[in-house]
């Protein structure tokens, strides 16, 4: 399990993380070059040779990428911030607990303490589960590179399978997140895959007075909102109704761990735990 | 191109110049000569290489030596620096929470995380934290129960 030799950096500053991502100060980025932030979905590719980045630029010096904080009723979460910081953060844990719930559920302590938000959503990998809680949350990124910064929701951010919107150059900077104003109940129900902890199926259910967000992970080929079991639950359908629906017109991914009619069957019972939960969690 | 890495493995000065795709576990059993930790899948699912860096428990086969530049590490060669077993160990002893003993190693490595963050875990809690451990003989429960006597002695 020897990965393709690489050169390491580990730079000082986000401009200089920028520019050798962009190959030098007056380079364009074309794709040899890797962000390392945890590490935790890349390393294992790259020991695969499954990934074989010439270069890889380490964030972890880079200072600034590491917080959690609220203003103005919008939760803040830096890039490089760790799955166990997000877990255990007092903050996230009382206004945002959806976050703290699938932080907790995220691989195992050895992946909580090293993996961070931003590498989870730049890596998009289809059974992560912070996509599901991050879809129902309305959650936005920031993204930042030479040019400039700009942010998108998570849902325009999540184009397929390890695919995102990220541009050549570019560096998921933050994760935002609208905290709740009214009393929505929130939980997150996954069927795990015992080996690698990834989800088989994971539904993040938030439901609010009139309003309901359903994040689905592991069950296509990338984190998606099943907007109809929203609209059933927004017209009044009990848990086991909407939840029945969760699995229509959606392509399911199938692997030797479960075949595309079982993770459909799956999701409807894993939606209908979590939608009962949030709404026993309402307030 | 090598680099050179400078890390404090417990309490231990170490400077190699090391390739940057070196993993960490292949450093601290090859270049520093620390075979504690052990190699058992290597794709980052048994935890055999469970190491503590600067106090947060890591997969050291998922971790390239490089990125532990500048860093204090602890291994299972660490918990027992004096001689003495560290009070896990002697939990682990006391209640044969080791059948094989390939895995234990890193189930102490966690177990002591665990404990580190919730004193007084329950069953449930315990089984959560070391769900990233793998034991090949399943000799779960008595690690389980290692990891209870070792809180009530207050490890």
């Amino acid at each position: 399990m020897i990965p393709q030799n690489f050169e390491y950096s580990s730079p000082r500053s986000l401009e200089a993380a920028l520019d050798q991502l962009a190959g030098g100060p007056d380079g364009s980025a074309d794709g040899s070059t890797k962000i390392l932030a945890g590490g935790m979905s890349l390393i294992p590719l790259m020991k695969l040779r499954l990934a074989a980045p010439e270069r890889l630029v380490d964030l972890r010096r880079v200072p600034g990428l590491n917080y959690i904080r609220e203003e103005s009723g919008v939760l803040h979460i830096g890039a490089m911030t760790t799955h166990y910081e997000v877990e255990s953060s007092a903050l996230v844990r009382a206004k945002c607990p959806l976050l703290a719930e699938a932080a907790a559920n995220i691989g195992d302590v050895q992946v909580r303490n090293v993996g961070t938000i931003g590498g989870s959503v730049a890596h998009a990998d289809p059974a992560a589960d912070y996509p599901a809680s991050l879809l129902a949350l309305e959650a936005s990124v920031t993204l930042v590179s030479k040019a400039g910064e700009r942010t998108m929701s998570v849902e325009d951010f999540l184009v397929d399978t390890m695919t995102t919107a990220l541009e050549p150059g570019e560096i998921v900077r933050e994760v935002t997140v609208p905290l709740e104003k009214s009393g929505a109940g929130t939980a997150y129900a996954k069927m795990v895959q015992p080996a690698s902890g990834f989800a088989i199926v994971g539904v993040a259910a938030r439901i609010g007075e009139g309003f309901a967000r359903i994040g689905v992970t592991g069950l296509a080929s990338k984190a998606y909102r099943a907007r109809n079991v929203e609209a059933l639950l927004e017209g009044g359908a009990d848990a086991a109704t909407a939840a029945a629906v969760i699995a229509e017109g959606v392509d399911a991914n199938s692997d030797l761990h479960a075949s595309a009619d079982y993770r459909r069957h799956v999701a409807t019972v894993y939606a209908a735990r979590a939608i009962r939960q949030a709404i026993s969690r309402k307030y | 191109m090598k680099q050179t890495t400078n890390l404090r493995i417990n309490g231990t000065s170490y400077v190699h110049e090391v390739e940057p795709r070196l993993l960490l576990i292949h450093y601290l059993r090859e270049v520093a000569g620390l075979t504690g930790p052990h190699i058992g899948c290597e794709t980052s699912i048994c935890g055999a290489c469970t190491v503590a860096i600067d106090g947060k428990v890591v997969k050291s086969c998922a971790m390239f030596a490089v990125q532990a530049d500048g860093s204090d590490i602890l291994t299972i060669e660490g918990v027992a620096a004096s001689g003495t077993l560290g009070a896990m160990q002697e939990a682990f002893w006391n209640e044969h929470g080791l059948q094989c003993g390939f895995c234990t190693p890193g189930m102490i490595m966690a177990s002591r995380q665990l404990l580190e963050r919730n004193p007084t875990p329950t069953e449930a809690e315990i089984r959560h934290g070391i769900d990233g451990n793998l034991c090949r003989c399943t000799g779960y429960q008595h690690i389980v129960n290692a990891v209870q006597a070792a809180a009530k002695a207050g490890a």
